[in-house]
């Protein structure tokens, strides 16, 4: 397959997203996820790179553990695999890991995301010692003690669903934190998945005055609401102004859907627009999928049971054209987000030939079975979707070709 | 056709009673108008009545309730329909077993009803979508207890009749109440206005921000709350928010949120106060109001087995000319 060809066949044909933010479980939760799914789910979401978080079992916290993770990332023939490291050792929070042997042995960030570093002291200190290298740390932000027990967000949703509330300071205590730390130290921090109005604006205040802060934003953030927790799944702009659904909203689905409970939690639609504003003007470095697969057993339980997280790489892409098409953001700063933007936090020179061809137009139905990943825990199941990748090559070979003529003869365009 | 059939025919459409906060009031009021029909059930000399004969009423109580689970037991009983009870201590996490496998166990003893108690919101939607049973909510972790809301409702309008314009106060741990919650979505629709009270750390602070309900207010002022007020609903207060850091202590939540007699005389002449108990006497409300003329506790009791036949009648009761 070529690309030439396929720009010619009128397909969007773009260089290949790089995902600052996936988990792919293995080694220990292969129930949820491998490298091997992983990777190819990443590769039929348009991303050509995943960046592997650390908090598998064991976590990722010595040498021989991120070779493993390259091997297998290498063997499983789907997206580039890079890894990332822990912070602390064992991720308990405690010490720092062995950053520079770890960043020698091929892990390009370091992150005890799933928690934060929950020690200010040693959050500064790793912070420090990282700078020395350069090396990258990307910090989930989140106060655990204002989160506490939390389930979803807090605010009108919560309070009649009385599900425990997670509040935006709980984020933006930790953001202000990171900032603080990042400019006394002029050391980098890339602050992922924030999800409030407040963090946005601490982090545009904080680049006008060049600190050195970088963040992520996930596409479920940039697309649903805590409606969604209460059953009403219209996506933001399909939303008028105080929330009530505007016209080709879908009908309400069920309350207390655990597909709907991430950390941090899905806000209202006021922070969703200020992360799509964050977006347009720059603020915000990238879009990251946090896909965070999970077995059935670990969401087909009681909300305030079920673990945290959504199934996200094979998604990502439809949600932004979302908003792209509702005119939230032009199209270039939204894969730019996808492409460049990671790139420049992660420090690398993406690929040539790493590209894709996307369907802008093409509708298709999300479900388990459509789906590469073991994690088929999103609530967008049986919802259709706008925007498709058709191919995706790694280093100018084409992994995954999801049957872009076919199609064509088909008249799905 | 009888009042029951009436009811029945013309309002009920629900499989399940999960949460009250979309029903019309034709569907409270259809329910209170049954209840009222079950009442004069309970006082005939032998209080039995045909309509769930043959039917398997299965009380899941995974957290701890006395009260309430006699109260169904006894309704369900009056109803002549066979009862079982699964009890379960602590939560399914500790015992290993999931709420799936109760699910499946459930489906496979096959009630025609499941009433359920559970700690955790939403609960009983996670049962009510995989089980083939009416499922009644018999109280989900803070969220709702709509047959509290409805014996509510029933006994606020025996001693007020229509509650249209009336102000009811409730006072206390909003935040964790589902009683609360269902009070509120049964209490609205029947025209009633409701004033919260208690310490804004036990309030959701969506609400004290303004985001409230409709005809719902917060006033923290527990004597400007209840001045005019046409009834009042104290809360039972959890001993453990103290330790959580919500409040000072007992003594002093008592001082300022207890229903005391010098406070309930703000109210209109002989407003009510109830409460769904078990009471904190001498925290959130004194022993002198708890047994004092205006109190409804008793009543509410009684009135909660009425309640509870209606609802399992409205589900899978057969018309009682069939019998």
């Amino acid at each position: 397959m070529d690309r030439r060809e396929l720009e010619r066949q009128g397909y969007l044909v773009t260089r290949g997203f790089i995902d600052l933010h996936a988990h792919l479980r293995e080694p220990g939760f292969e129930e949820s996820e491998t490298i091997a799914t992983g990777a190819q789910a990443a590769l039929r979401g348009g991303f050509t790179t995943v960046c592997a978080m650390p908090n598998t079992e064991p976590a990722i916290d010595s040498p021989g553990l991120v070779a493993e993770v390259i091997a297998r990332g290498k063997a499983a023939g789907g997206a580039r695999v890079l890894p990332i490291a822990t912070v602390t050792r064992g991720r308990k929070g405690k010490e720092l890991a062995d950053l520079v042997e770890l960043a020698s042995a091929g892990a390009v960030a370091f992150s005890d995301d799933g928690s934060p570093v929950d020690d200010a002291r040693l959050f500064r200190s790793a912070v420090e010692y990282a700078s020395v290298k350069g090396l990258l740390v990307i910090e989930h932000p989140e106060d655990l003690a204002l989160s506490g027990k939390g389930v979803m967000n807090e605010g009108r949703v919560s309070a009649a669903l009385g599900l425990p509330g997670i509040s935006n300071a709980a984020e933006e205590t930790a953001v202000a934190r990171a900032i603080l730390v990042a400019s006394e130290l002029d050391a980098h921090v890339h602050l992922t998945h924030i999800s409030t109005a407040g963090s946005v604006d601490m982090i545009r205040a904080a680049k006008e005055r060049s600190i050195p802060v970088t963040c992520d934003v996930t596409p479920h953030h940039l697309a649903m609401t805590d409606d969604w927790v209460r059953g009403r799944r219209a996506f933001a702009w399909e939303q008028g102004l105080k929330g009530e659904q505007i016209s080709g909203a879908p009908a309400d689905g069920t309350p207390f859907d655990a597909n709907t409970k991430m950390n941090p939690p899905l806000r209202r639609l006021h922070d969703v627009r200020a992360l799509w504003i964050g977006l347009a003007d720059g603020t915000i470095d990238a879009i990251a999928t946090d896909h965070a697969p999970h077995a059935s057993v670990r969401k087909d339980v009681e909300f305030d049971q079920a673990a945290f997280g959504i199934s996200m790489l094979e998604t990502a892409l439809p949600l932004v054209l979302g908003g792209v098409r509702a005119g939230w953001c032009d199209q270039d700063t939204a894969l730019r987000a996808l492409t460049d933007g990671p790139a420049r936090v992660l420090g690398i020179t993406p690929n040539a030939d790493d590209w894709i061809a996307i369907d802008v137009g093409a509708t298709w139905t999300v479900s388990a079975d459509a789906l590469a990943t073991r994690g088929k825990n999103t609530p967008l199941l049986g919802r259709e979707l706008r925007g498709r990748v058709v191919a995706a090559a790694v280093g100018g070979d084409v992994r995954f070709d999801g049957g872009a003529r076919e199609e064509i003869r088909a008249g799905v365009r | 056709m009888t009042v029951l059939e009436q009811a029945k025919a013309l309002r009920w459409t629900r499989r399940h009673v999960l949460d009250t906060d979309d029903w019309t009031r034709d569907e409270i009021e259809a329910v209170l108008e049954t209840s009222g029909a079950m009442v004069e059930i309970l006082k005939r000399p032998v209080r039995k009545a045909p309509p769930l004969r043959g039917k398997t009423v299965i009380l899941f109580f995974a957290e701890a309730s006395t009260r309430t689970r006699v109260s169904f037991e006894l309704a369900a009983k009056a109803l002549s329909a066979d009862v079982t009870t699964i009890s379960a201590s602590g939560s399914s996490v500790e015992k290993g077993e999931t709420l799936l496998d109760t699910v499946r166990t459930l489906h496979a003893l096959g009630g025609d009803v499941v009433v359920m108690r559970h700690a955790s919101s939403g609960a009983p939607y996670f049962v009510a979508e995989r089980s083939d049973a009416a499922v009644i909510n018999a109280g989900d972790g803070w969220h709702a207890h709509p047959t509290q809301g409805l014996l509510d409702a029933y006994t606020l309008r025996g001693a007020l009749g229509d509650l249209q314009g009336k102000r009811i106060v409730i006072v206390g741990d909003v935040l964790h109440s589902r009683v609360a919650r269902s009070d509120i979505h049964t209490l609205v629709p029947l025209g009633a206005r409701i004033t919260l009270s208690g310490p804004p750390t036990l309030m959701p602070l969506a609400w004290r921000r303004g985001q409230l309900p409709a005809c719902v207010t917060y006033e923290a002022d527990l004597d400007r709350a209840l001045e005019d007020a046409d009834g009042a609903i104290a809360l039972r207060l959890q001993k453990e928010r103290q330790e959580g850091g919500l409040l000072p202590s007992l003594r002093e939540y008592s001082r300022v949120w207890g229903l005391t007699e010098a406070r309930v005389r703000l109210m209109r002449p002989n407003a009510p106060v109830m409460h769904p108990g078990p009471m904190n006497e001498g925290v959130e409300i004194d022993a002198a109001v708890a047994h004092g003329a205006r109190s409804l506790v008793e009543r509410q009791v009684t009135n909660g087995v009425a309640v509870r036949m209606a609802l399992l009648y409205l589900l899978v009761g057969t018309p009682l000319d069939e019998h």
